[in-house]
């Protein structure tokens, strides 16, 4: 099924420009004079509108029901060693690849980095680059390419913007990730070698290895595992997670934004598409480990969350609990619980980003991220509490709004499958509306004290930023079937893909 | 009896000479006598001429072997001058690679030797001499004729290291290293002598035969055993493996700053490159003797030059630990070469000679930007001199990040094409554990090369010095930096020529 889509290779090479367009436009950003300011800016807007225009003309063009791989876009890069530029986009992928072009556009005019703007703007796109890159890629080698360029924007992102701890933080996430990548590296390698008794050429094309490999018991096992330590250590996968917290509060706003958005779904997006694709026998096997670790992260990252001072380290936290949610959805393997993880995926790349950007706000205005100094806000602020209540909603995952769909789906699809599980799963339920209704509780009820009396009501770039993010967790909670019809398809191939191999 | 004695000289016959296929040699020696005999005798030349004359002998080189690297296509590969050289894709590409290193080298040493006021002749015609050595070791098909190589490799080293009169350091580090690179080298003729006494031959290939027909000479399985212990202890020396690096830190960083960047290229490409050639040709049948030995010294310099790197605050030093990191990656590429018989070990061969012409490049690009910033003296090469050099020289700053995330194995840059090959020639061979150790290890040193980067980029410049770059350096950083990036894009342009080397 997945590889019949070849034959739909499209006349415009859309999901090379979707890689190119940033790339060209933090060349150019890096090119051009830093005095012109103006100039830079509206280059790294135009790229980056460009690039998220392409996404959702993409979006639009993809016809609902298939379930291979469709723009396919496949060169030559290095014969010598059987890679190729090979790019295609299928309903698992598709929306992470709109989420991507449309978030960045909205950081790069939303967020300000303060200072240099010249080089963030040239490091948001290079990263733009990567993470396309990354979730478009069908070649091992070129996956490996894209998922590891992200490190170094990114690095220098939270390292050049980011607050008090930034260089401990950003090196902390570079050598974390880089050191999941090493097993994945050679995983990859051992990957295309082993495969090549049934492929017949040394290739490290993923549709081809992924149809045509059978790998013995034991070898996948060792690959997945290979593959499944750089994954989880992006995700982050309880106990490997100790950098996200780092990284999120020392990334400037749109970092974080960025982060939890895009970022850290390359981990499960990867998982999905290298790990039970390429490996079904294995993940079977090791679906009780995942799902008990998801779980564990599930209510690690919820305790750890109610416990927090600081309101970015807090979110931070929440963020271990939703991937938790994402990788149980995953690991139950039903075509329901993958369909609900997708969606998830999109769902806490829109919530959690919108709160990394309310939290930033919060920080641009009163330069503390303390939940103890904070209190009363909704008495001066009411529309910027507006706006914090509804994302903050969502991210619970109250029925209505986008969270709602992805979770109940990932719980009640994993139930058959993943039962004991999912019942401890749901104590995280109840844990997030816990830890966040009581951070909303202090920071924006109660008198405000003096230094929160001034605390200035959300502008109108703000809120319209805001309401982007608002509009698009109020359609994807009301009506999903769009988003589902899309998605759902290539769940089920993959699906068939894991049964087949039984 | 004195006709009889004349007699019998007359009629001596040297070896057939093939003078065009030596030609690379020929034309370095002619460099390097240029350099040094016209050089000393008129007066001093403008300033950059030396600097020119030792670039073009390099290009020459260079070219020629390019010429040669192309008719060799058609034959197949033949030893010279009576057996004492070889001549393949092997040779020509170390030669190369000795030959591109000689001239981006001349590059940094003229902006180097004008800034001390030293400019001469002597440096770049015992670079030449080195190349020379250099080459010789690479294509050498014969021990003593390797030793020969070696040697006037060590001395032309020796006295480039003590060239800085007026730093003590320099002095010190050439004392330092002439008196252990002596001890090196006796270990290893000592292993020559040994080999020889349990072959009777000094030929590689006759060696090769010995140790394969007679499987076990009475008596002489010791001295085998004990010779191939000695070469590769002297061996390990040159090339830096733990637990024979001590020197390495101590030179590199006392050494002029391009001299250290001529050790680290020309110096680990050919000590390697004669490794590779004396281990997989002459003692193939003795592979389960010393692979475990190259695993094992693979390890330990993977692990503790990784480690002790990141504990450094001199630049230089670092460098010099990341080398030694390097030396173990390339180790990694023998040891898979050396699963003799299994269907893909041919990888190994090519892909180390592959990761020595990147590494080599970049080692350079690296310590050129380490002398620019080192400035008068070469004094500042603590790490605090690298504070806010981004601000300070913010294209400078980007190339020297561009050369060490390259050195860190981050994609899209050649040092990723270097250790990729790596990866793939151990596991192609099913040498995983070895794979995940050399990859771990490069995730310790990357945290070195982040340290340098914060210090560029993340820090305020601690005073306001001036970072000069004059025109050559800038020359050499640049060509370093687009190679870089080139191959790390475009593999297929290294690829195409480096996957052809083997024996």
């Amino acid at each position: 099924m997945f590889a019949s889509a070849e034959m739909t290779t499209a006349s415009f090479p859309i999901l090379t420009m979707l890689v190119l367009m940033p790339l060209l436009g933090a060349v150019l950003v890096s090119l051009l004079n830093k005095n012109h300011g103006e100039w830079v800016k509206l280059t790294a807007l135009v790229s980056s509108i460009a690039t998220g225009a392409m996404s959702v003309w993409m979006l639009i063009k993809f016809p609902t029901g298939a379930a291979g791989f469709e723009f396919v876009s496949k060169h030559s890069w290095v014969s010598e060693w059987g890679i190729s530029w090979h790019l295609g986009v299928d309903g698992i992928s598709l929306f992470m690849v709109v989420l991507t072009g449309v978030l960045f556009p909205l950081v790069i005019v939303g967020i300000d980095p303060h200072h240099d703007h010249k080089s963030y703007l040239a490091w948001m796109l290079l990263l733009e680059a990567g993470v396309m890159g990354s979730f478009l890629s069908l070649d091992l080698f070129l996956f490996f390419v894209f998922f590891e360029i992200v490190l170094v924007p990114m690095y220098f992102l939270i390292g050049g913007w980011g607050y008090e701890k930034r260089v401990y933080a950003a090196t902390k996430f570079f050598l974390y990730t880089m050191a999941g990548s090493a097993f994945m590296l050679v995983g990859i390698v051992a990957t295309a070698f082993l495969a090549r008794r049934d492929t017949g050429v040394l290739t490290f094309d993923l549709v081809e290895i992924a149809e045509k490999a059978n790998f013995a018991t034991g070898t996948g096992r060792w690959l997945f595992a290979a593959f499944m330590i750089a994954f989880a250590v992006k995700v982050p996968l309880f106990p490997l997670h100790t950098w996200l917290p780092d990284a999120h509060t020392q990334a400037p706003t749109g970092g974080s934004v960025i982060l939890a958005g895009v970022l850290l779904k390359m981990g499960t997006y990867g998982m999905l598409r290298f790990g039970v694709y390429l490996f079904p026998q294995a993940a079977i096997w090791a679906k009780p480990v995942l799902l008990t670790l998801a779980v564990i992260g599930i209510l690690y990252g919820a305790i750890a969350a109610t416990m927090q001072k600081d309101l970015k380290r807090l979110v931070a936290y929440s963020s271990v609990a939703h991937l938790g949610f994402i990788v149980l959805g995953t690991f139950a393997l039903t075509t329901q619980a993958i369909t609900g993880g997708v969606m998830q995926m999109v769902n806490h790349g829109v919530s959690t980003g919108a709160l990394f950007l309310l939290v930033g706000m919060i920080y641009e205005r009163r330069h503390t991220r303390q939940i103890a100094e904070l209190g009363g806000i909704q008495a001066v602020a009411p529309i910027f509490a507006g706006f914090f209540m509804i994302v903050m909603l969502s991210s619970i995952g109250l029925p209505g709004l986008n969270g709602f769909v992805g979770e109940f789906l990932v719980l009640i699809g994993s139930f058959p499958t993943a039962r004991w599980w999912v019942v401890v799963a749901t104590v995280g339920v109840i844990l997030a509306a816990l830890y966040l209704l009581w951070a909303y509780q202090r920071v924006f009820h109660g008198e405000p004290n003096d230094d929160n009396k001034s605390f200035p009501e959300i502008t109108l770039r703000e809120g319209l930023l805001l309401s982007v993010f608002v509009a698009a967790i109020v359609f994807a909670g009301v009506y999903p079937k769009p988003m589902l019809d899309r998605i759902e398809p290539s769940v089920k191939a993959l699906i068939e893909h894991v049964e087949a191999s039984k | 009896m004195m006709s009889k004695l004349i007699a019998a000289t007359s009629t001596f016959e040297g070896p057939a000479i093939q003078w065009f296929k030596i030609s690379p040699i020929l034309a370095l020696l002619g460099g390097a006598l240029l350099l040094i005999l016209v050089g000393s005798l008129t007066p001093q030349w403008k300033r950059g001429w030396y600097a020119t004359a030792s670039v073009v002998t390099a290009t020459t080189a260079a070219v020629l072997t390019g010429v040669l690297w192309n008719q060799m296509s058609d034959d197949k590969s033949s030893t010279l001058v009576g057996g004492a050289i070889s001549f393949d894709h092997f040779s020509l590409f170390a030669t190369f690679a000795i030959c591109v290193a000689v001239v981006l080298v001349s590059l940094v040493a003229n902006d180097y030797l004008v800034r001390e006021g030293e400019d001469g002749p002597e440096v770049y015609g015992l670079m030449l001499t080195a190349a020379i050595g250099g080459v010789v070791m690479a294509s050498a098909n014969d021990l003593l004729v390797l030793f020969l190589g070696l040697e006037t490799l060590s001395l032309s080293f020796y006295l480039l290291t003590a060239s800085n009169r007026r730093r003590m350091q320099s002095g010190e580090a050439g004392l330092k290293y002439f008196i252990l690179g002596g001890f090196a080298s006796a270990f290893f003729l000592y292993g020559v002598a040994l080999l020889f006494g349990a072959s009777g031959t000094t030929n590689l290939q006759s060696m090769a035969t010995v140790f394969s027909t007679e499987v076990n000479i009475s008596g002489s399985n010791g001295l085998l055993l004990a010779g191939i212990a000695l070469m590769l202890v002297g061996f390990a020396f040159k090339v830096s493996l733990v637990p024979f690096h001590v020197w390495t830190p101590d030179v590199y960083q006392g050494a002029p700053t391009p001299v250290t960047a001529l050790m680290g290229s020309v110096g680990k490409v050919a000590a390697f490159s004669a490794l590779i050639r004396v281990f997989m040709i002459a003692l193939p049948s003795r592979i389960d003797d010393w692979r475990p030995a190259i695993l094992v010294l693979a390890l330990l310099t993977l692990v503790v030059g990784s480690l002790l790197a990141v504990v450094q605050t001199d630049v230089k030093r670092m460098l010099a630990y990341s080398s030694i990191s390097h030396a173990g990656f390339i180790l990694v590429g023998l040891e898979a070469a050396a699963h003799i018989g299994h269907a893909d070990s041919h990888l190994g061969i090519s892909s180390a000679m592959g990761y020595l012409f990147i590494y080599s490049i970049l080692v350079i690009g690296t310590f050129a930007v380490v002398s620019v910033v080192a400035g008068a003296g070469d004094a500042a090469t603590s790490l605090d001199a690298f504070k806010g050099l981004g601000k300070k020289r913010p294209v400078l700053a980007l190339g020297m990040t561009v050369l060490l995330l390259a050195q860190a194995g981050v994609p899209l840059t050649s040092g990723f094409v270097a250790k990729f090959g790596i990866i793939r020639a151990a596991v192609s061979v099913e040498s995983y554990a070895l794979a995940v150790a050399a990859m771990l290890a490069a995730v310790i040193a990357a945290f070195l090369y982040l340290r340098i980067m914060v210090s560029m980029w993340l820090s305020d410049p601690a005073d306001d010095a001036p970072v000069v770059v004059s025109k050559s350096v800038g020359l050499a950083i640049t060509l370093a930096v687009v190679a870089t990036l080139l191959i790390g894009i475009l593999p297929g342009l290294l690829l195409g020529v480096s996957q052809t080397i083997g024996f």
